[in-house]
């Protein structure tokens, strides 16, 4: 029973620009000497403290799940270092990398993985539940593909309010099987909203690969019947990665809508910290960390601007190392949060 | 200086396990990353990494050891200059136990481990002060009431709260274009355009989702299902994304958002299309979960769950969209969530009802009045967070209590009602609580089945007779 007013401010049907995937040819990012070095410290600062969240989980200092991000680090690195104020981003369990890259302070984030009162989620939230409205880190969300739709309201809320911003949901190759996820991809090329959906394809959604879950294993043409475009991108290359992301933000602030990047990578533990990993030969990783590994490849190009030595980038790697020393004695020594706070938080209005 | 390595925790529920193999040996040089020993659990053998760089100054638990506990020291590294003599003299302990928090432990109350397991707990120990009364005091005395439908006064609420606040929008499907598949939204796209009134694709999970990340963004979303049997597409979303994150965020995420649609049986629509949520509901803590009856209450609580911080569950009921019933004429009418309503007062049965069953426990008092039992019904109007208190002090005046519900017996609102009237209730009770809810089945389609599985208002006359002894 729609009036005639209703009809003429009806929506209409959103311009059918060739959306087609593709698999281009790598572009690197032009980075500066003082870039290439933030690369560095950032993605340095994320594998040291994931290795001494390993240590602390095995020291019975962290409980529950957690996923390592180690491996894994040049894509946040390269797309979060591409953000602009105002930008969201939203992630899985594996997070922890994401809240470094996006500044927030370690020691709040080791502090929520021992439960502690100075945690972010004031010790009530853990590993995979963690987030900072102050950072734009929207979560640290528990449920596989559940960020995804989230993500694409973050982004409807910015298109709602006429924000210039990029809502980037990234999600893993095993919940890239999830039905939220399409349904997502359709809403938000229907309504061109600025979300940029990151596929972290890690190649194993837990301990099965992702052609042994995939029909169409090359998720970047996953939007295909969505007309949402995507990409692959060597998401080992923090340089590759950043003009990827950089490119499909800039398309999505200008309005063109969603696109999908999906990131090649590679996580060198289990899936959680409780995987022995047999789905995957001792090889096949070693070959990974010898010859795909982020930080050595950002380490060459670095020495090969002539403009820091072997010993200085050690150096840097001591600075990185005390400070997460920091945030690991900050974690453990925090008191538990007091038991009033059972009773707080579950509702705004109580 | 040295440092100590430990036996790890592989899993969460580790707490010993077999040093199956040493890959190192002392005076080995090693840097993070390189697999030190293999660890056997009683679930599998995983490969413990090197965290720190250094040489390994000393074994301390051979290989093959079993029931090695966890944080055991089970060598020892000298780090970069550090000789290995001197790292395996200094090896010590570096775990740092959790300062246990300083507040005095919770008191129990004098029924810990029955229901409730201490005193803080904000739920019970509320009294019996605050319960309302049939005055219904959100309404002014001399108030002109207007006459409407459920229906206009949902629309009305939004249409009221969307002029007052540029971050409320509605979406759902069929909202928009259509006019509401049940006409609620009817008008709200010619005044505030496809913006704000926003028709979704068939796609529940999905747009579920994306309002409740749209409310984290900032705004006020109204997500109508066109009933709440396909929120269960969705559920995942209200509970996981939608409750629980204020609380898992420390208070830092919040989720205004109201999901609404209607609930509970509809008419010869059958099994998938016939289903009461609100104990569903009702039963997660970070919801507000809210089931009116009459026009002037929907509109009352709809209005305040829209300005809501929390996430609200707003049940409506399609048999109640036509029904009409005086609205107060006032420039913003609001009724406080979480508060019963003594619609009609009584001294010799309590009859606590919500939603449709308001209207069948008011008839039944009727009836009950012809044969001299005067009936007291409470509309309870929120189902969580429940106003104890009013329950409690019809009970206390009358002392014999009906819950009436139409949905299921087991696991209902009535269950919670009848475990309140027992647990604070009890001194008060001259006769068990009874409760009248539909047949424990899956609603038939045949009009006479159909019929005889849903709650009337002679089931109440009998089971209010019943706790009077009068059967």
């Amino acid at each position: 029973m729609a009036t005639s007013k209703a009809a003429s401010t009806a929506k209409k049907a959103p311009p059918r620009r060739s959306r087609k995937s593709k698999t281009a040819t790598p572009v690197l990012y032009d980075a500066t000497f003082d870039e290439l070095l933030e690369f560095h410290r950032q993605m340095l600062l994320i594998r040291r403290f994931e290795e001494r969240a390993g240590q602390m989980y095995g020291m019975g200092l962290i409980g529950g799940f957690c996923h390592l991000y180690i491996g894994q680090e040049a894509v946040v690195v390269g797309l979060q270092t591409a953000m602009q104020e105002g930008d969201a981003v939203i992630t899985g369990y594996r997070d922890h990398g994401h809240m470094l890259a996006c500044g927030i302070d370690p020691k709040v984030v080791m502090a929520e993985l021992t439960g502690r009162a100075a945690g972010i989620s004031r010790g009530k939230g853990g590993s995979m539940h963690m987030f900072s409205v102050e950072h734009g880190f929207y979560g640290g969300h528990g449920i596989v593909a559940a960020q995804v739709p989230l993500g694409t309201g973050l982004a409807f809320s910015m298109k709602y309010q006429d924000k210039p911003n990029v809502a980037l949901t990234y999600f893993g190759d095993g919940a890239a099987n999830q039905g939220q996820v399409y349904e997502s991809l359709n809403m938000a090329e229907l309504w061109s909203l600025p979300v940029l959906f990151v596929i972290e394809n890690n190649q194993y959604a837990m301990g099965t690969s992702v052609n042994r879950a995939s029909s169409e294993d090359q998720l970047y043409r996953r939007g295909e019947s969505f007309r949402v475009p995507g990409k692959q991108v060597n998401g080992m290359d923090v340089l590759e990665v950043r003009a990827a992301g950089e490119a499909a933000m800039k398309d999505a602030r200008e309005g063109g809508g969603p696109s999908i990047l999906e990131m090649k990578t590679y996580r060198y533990r289990g899936h959680s910290m409780s995987d022995p990993a047999k789905y995957r030969t001792k090889d096949e990783v070693k070959e990974m960390r010898e010859t795909s590994d982020p930080i050595d490849q950002n380490a060459t190009r670095l020495l090969e601007t002539g403009k820091i030595t072997e010993d200085q980038i050690k150096d840097l790697d001591k600075e990185i190392r005390a400070i997460v020393q920091e945030a690991a004695t900050f974690a453990q020594e925090s008191p538990e949060p007091a038991l009033e706070e059972l009773y707080t938080d579950i509702l705004v209005e109580a | 200086m040295a440092i100590d390595l430990q036996m790890p925790a592989m899993s969460p529920t580790m707490e010993e396990g077999t040093l199956a193999k040493w890959l190192v040996k002392e005076g080995d040089s090693v840097s993070s990353g390189d697999i030190l020993a293999e660890i056997e659990t009683d679930k599998a053998t995983m490969e413990m990494e090197a965290v720190d760089e250094g040489t390994i100054a000393k074994i301390l638990v051979a290989e093959g050891t079993e029931s090695v506990a966890v944080g055991t020291v089970i060598a020892v590294l000298a780090e970069e200059g550090e000789s290995a003599e001197d790292a395996a003299a200094k090896g010590g302990s570096t775990i740092v136990d959790a300062p246990a928090s300083d507040a005095p432990l919770p008191q129990s109350s004098p029924f810990a481990g029955f229901y409730v397991p201490c005193s803080l707990s904000p739920v019970l120990g509320e009294g019996r002060e605050g319960g309302s009364s049939a005055a219904t005091p959100e309404i002014p005395a001399g108030t002109n009431l207007v006459t409407m439908t459920v229906r206009e006064a949902l629309r009305d609420a939004m249409a009221e709260e969307m002029r007052a606040d540029e971050r409320v929008f509605v979406m759902g499907e069929e909202v928009a274009e259509y006019q509401g598949a049940y006409k609620v939204t009817q008008g709200l796209l010619d005044e505030f355009g496809d913006k704000r009134v926003v028709d979704t694709p068939i796609t529940e999970h999905g747009f579920a989702g994306l309002g409740v990340g749209a409310a984290m963004g900032g705004l006020r979303p109204i997500v109508e299902f066109m009933t709440f049997n396909f929120a269960m597409q969705a559920i995942d979303h209200i509970i996981n994304s939608a409750a629980k994150t204020n609380y898992m965020s420390g208070g830092q995420m919040r989720c205004p958002i109201v999901f609404r649609g209607p609930n509970g049986a509809a008419s010869r629509v059958a099994a998938q299309h016939s289903q009461n949520y609100a104990s569903w509901y009702g039963h997660v803590p970070g919801l507000k979960v809210v089931a009116p009856y009459s026009a002037d209450d929907a509109k009352g609580l709809l209005k305040s769950a829209i300005r809501s911080e929390d996430p609200i569950i707003f049940l409506d009921n399609e048999l109640l969209y036509g029904r009409s019933f005086g609205v107060p004429e006032m420039d913003d009418f609001t009724v406080p969530i979480g508060k019963a309503r003594v619609v009609r007062e009584g001294t010799d049965v309590t009859l606590v009802a919500y939603s449709i069953a308001v209207g069948i426990a008011l008839e039944a008092a009727d009836t009950l009045a012809e044969q001299g039992i005067s009936a007291e019904v409470i509309d309870l109007r929120t189902i969580r967070p429940l106003d104890r208190a009013t329950v409690l002090q019809s009970l206390a005046k009358t002392n014999r209590l009906v819950s009436v519900e139409e949905g299921w017996p087991q696991f209902s609102v009535s269950s919670e009602i009848m475990a309140i009237c027992m647990e604070e209730g009890f001194d008060d009770l001259d006769a068990p609580v009874l409760r009248v809810c539909d047949e424990d089945v899956p609603l038939p389609y045949a009009e006479n089945l159909e019929k005889l599985a849903l709650i009337d208002a002679d089931c109440v006359v009998k089971a209010a007779l019943k706790v009077c002894y009068r059967d």
